[in-house]
C-alpha cells in the first residue's frame, strides 16, 4: 500500500503565531555543554539582496564530538547540548544562534564529514523549505568533505561560514536565495 | 523486533544508513511558481545538488515534547472565553510512506480566527481580532500516530498577491518525523471551498491526486453531536527506503 506523501505548503508569512515566538530556540548549546562555543549570525537575502525579514531557520548538528543528540537529550534542556535551533529572521534578515562547533560526523564510505551544520529555510514564497549545510571557512577537513566534493567548485563558498577577525567565536553565515552567489541547495 | 526509524540515533559510524525515499515527480511544488509572486525573488534559480543522506540527515531533534501543557490542542481554551466563530475538531492519523504510524511526533499549528485575521502584527487586513482567540496549537501523536485538535474554523482572507485574491480557509500545519528529511510544513483545507480554482498556492502542487490530500474530509464520526463539527486529517510523512528488518 503506498498511502502518498503529503505535500509540502509554504509555510507563510505569519508562522511567528505557531513556530517562533515562545517556540523559538537561540541557544543550541547550553553553558554546560562542552565544546568550542560560537555564536553563529545567519542573514537570509533575496535574489535581489534585499533582507528577507519574515524567514524562519531551524538547524540540527553534532556535538563536539560529532555525536547527534538521542531522543532523551534534544528536548528542552537549557544547560545542555540540544543540537536543534530555531529562530526567526529580524528586520535585516538576521538572527543569531548561541552553539558550539560541530565535531565530525561520520559519512559515506567510512569517510569523516567536515564540521557541519544542517539548515532548514522556511518562509513566505517558499513553497517547500530550503535544506543546506553551513561548513566552516579554513577548516582543514573541508577538503576531503564527501558532500562539499559533490559541490561544483566555484560554489563552495557559498556554503561557508566566515570567521569575524575582530570578535572570537563570532562565524557569519550570508544565505543569498538567488542572484549571482546564490546559496548551494540540497536536494535531500 | 522491528526497526523503527527511531533505532538510527542510536547508530554508531560503522553502522549501514537507511536512506528516506524521494518524494515522487509531482507531490511537492516547484521553488519557482510565477503565480504565486513571492517566490519569483525567493526561489533558487539553480539546480538542487543531490545529497546521499547521511547520519546527518537521517538522524533528527526530539523536540517541544516537554513543554506541552493542557489546552495547547484546545485553541478554544486558552483565554478567559470562548473564541467566536464555528467551533470544530481537526483530528487524523500521521504515518509514514510506508504506512507506519508515526508514534510521538510533534504536530505544530497555527491559523487566522474565525474572522480571518491572524494574531500577527504585520496582519493588516480589516478584520477583528479575538481577545480570546490567537490560533495556536500543540501536541504530540499517540501510539498509533493519531491527533486531535479543537479550534475555531478559520475565516478566508484576501492578500495582495493578485487582484482580488483571496487565500482559501486553512490551518498550518508543521511536523518533524523522525529525521531531519522528515521535516513538512502544509497546509490543511476545507472540503468544498470556492477559492480552491483561484488560489496559486494550492494550485502549486502539480499532481491532483497530492493536492487532494491537503483537503480534510467531513466526518460523522469525529464530530460530537451538539458541539463541533470533526474534519479527518491524516498525514504522509516519508519512510524509509527498506528497513535493515526487511533485507
Amino acid at each position: 500500500m503506498d498511502p502518498g506523501l503529503t505535500p509540502s505548503q509554504t509555510v507563510g508569512p505569519f508562522f511567528e503565531v505557531g513556530l517562533t515566538g515562545k517556540q523559538s530556540i537561540g541557544r543550541v548549546a547550553g553553558p554546560e555543554a562542552a565544546g568550542e562555543r560560537i555564536f553563529l549570525t545567519c542573514r537570509v537575502l533575496d535574489a535581489d539582496g534585499v533582507p528577507v525579514e519574515d524567514a524562519m531557520l531551524e538547524i540540527w548538528q553534532a556535538d563536539a564530538s560529532g555525536n547527534y543528540p538521542s531522543a532523551k537529550n534534544s528536548q528542552r534542556q537549557e544547560h545542555a547540548f540540544r543540537g536543534f535551533g530555531r529562530l526567526g529572521t529580524a528586520e535585516d534578515g538576521r538572527c543569531i544562534f548561541e552553539t558550539i562547533k560541530p565535531g565530525r560526523v561520520s559519512g559515506p564510505e567510512k569517510v569523516l564529514q567536515a564540521p557541519h551544520v544542517n539548515l532548514n529555510l522556511f518562509a513566505r514564497g517558499l513553497l517547500k523549505h530550503l535544506p543546506t549545510r553551513i561548513y566552516f571557512a579554513g577548516d582543514p577537513a573541508n577538503e576531503e568533505d564527501p558532500i562539499l566534493g559533490l559541490v561544483p567548485e566555484d560554489r563552495r563558498a557559498t556554503l561557508m561560514a566566515q570567521p569575524d577577525p575582530g570578535q572570537s567565536g563570532a562565524w557569519y553565515f550570508e544565505i543569498h536565495l538567488g542572484g549571482d552567489c546564490e546559496t548551494v541547495f540540497f536536494d535531500v | 523486533m522491528t526497526s523503527e526509524p527511531a533505532d538510527l540515533r542510536l547508530q554508531t559510524p560503522s553502522q549501514r544508513i537507511v536512506p528516506y525515499r524521494r518524494p515522487p515527480a509531482g507531490c511537492h511544488p516547484e521553488y519557482l511558481n510565477s503565480a504565486y509572486c513571492a517566490t519569483v525573488s525567493r526561489a533558487p534559480k539553480r539546480p538542487l545538488i543531490f545529497l546521499p543522506h547521511t547520519l546527518s540527515e537521517v538522524t533528527g531533534p526530539v523536540y517541544g515534547h516537554d513543554d506541552i501543557s493542557e489546552n495547547d490542542n484546545d485553541l478554544t481554551h486558552q483565554h478567559a472565553d470562548d473564541p467566536l466563530g464555528e467551533r470544530i475538531i481537526v483530528a487524523g492519523r500521521v504515518t509514514d510512506e510506508n504506512g507506519r504510524p508515526v508514534r510521538n511526533t510533534l504536530i505544530e499549528i497555527w491559523q487566522a480566527n474565525a474572522a480571518g485575521r491572524y494574531f500577527h502584527r504585520r496582519d493588516d487586513h480589516c478584520a477583528p481580532l479575538d481577545p480570546n482567540f490567537t490560533g495556536s496549537g500543540r501536541t504530540l501523536t499517540d501510539d498509533d500516530g493519531l491527533y486531535r485538535f479543537v479550534t475555531i474554523k478559520p475565516g478566508a482572507y484576501p492578500w495582495n498577491n493578485h487582484d482580488n485574491a483571496w487565500r482559501p480557509a486553512h490551518v498550518h500545519f508543521s511536523l518533524f518525523g523522525p529525521a531531519f528529511v522528515t521535516r513538512l510544513v502544509t497546509q490543511m483545507y476545507f472540503p468544498g471551498d470556492p477559492l480552491f480554482p483561484f488560489d496559486p498556492i494550492f494550485n502549486s502542487i502539480p499532481d491532483e491526486r497530492a493536492r487532494r490530500r491537503l483537503i480534510a474530509d467531513f466526518d460523522l464520526s469525529t464530530t460530537q453531536a451538539e458541539w463541533a463539527l470533526g474534519f479527518r486529517f491524516n498525514i504522509v510523512l516519508r519512510g524509509q527506503e527498506a528497513t535493515p528488518f526487511e533485507e
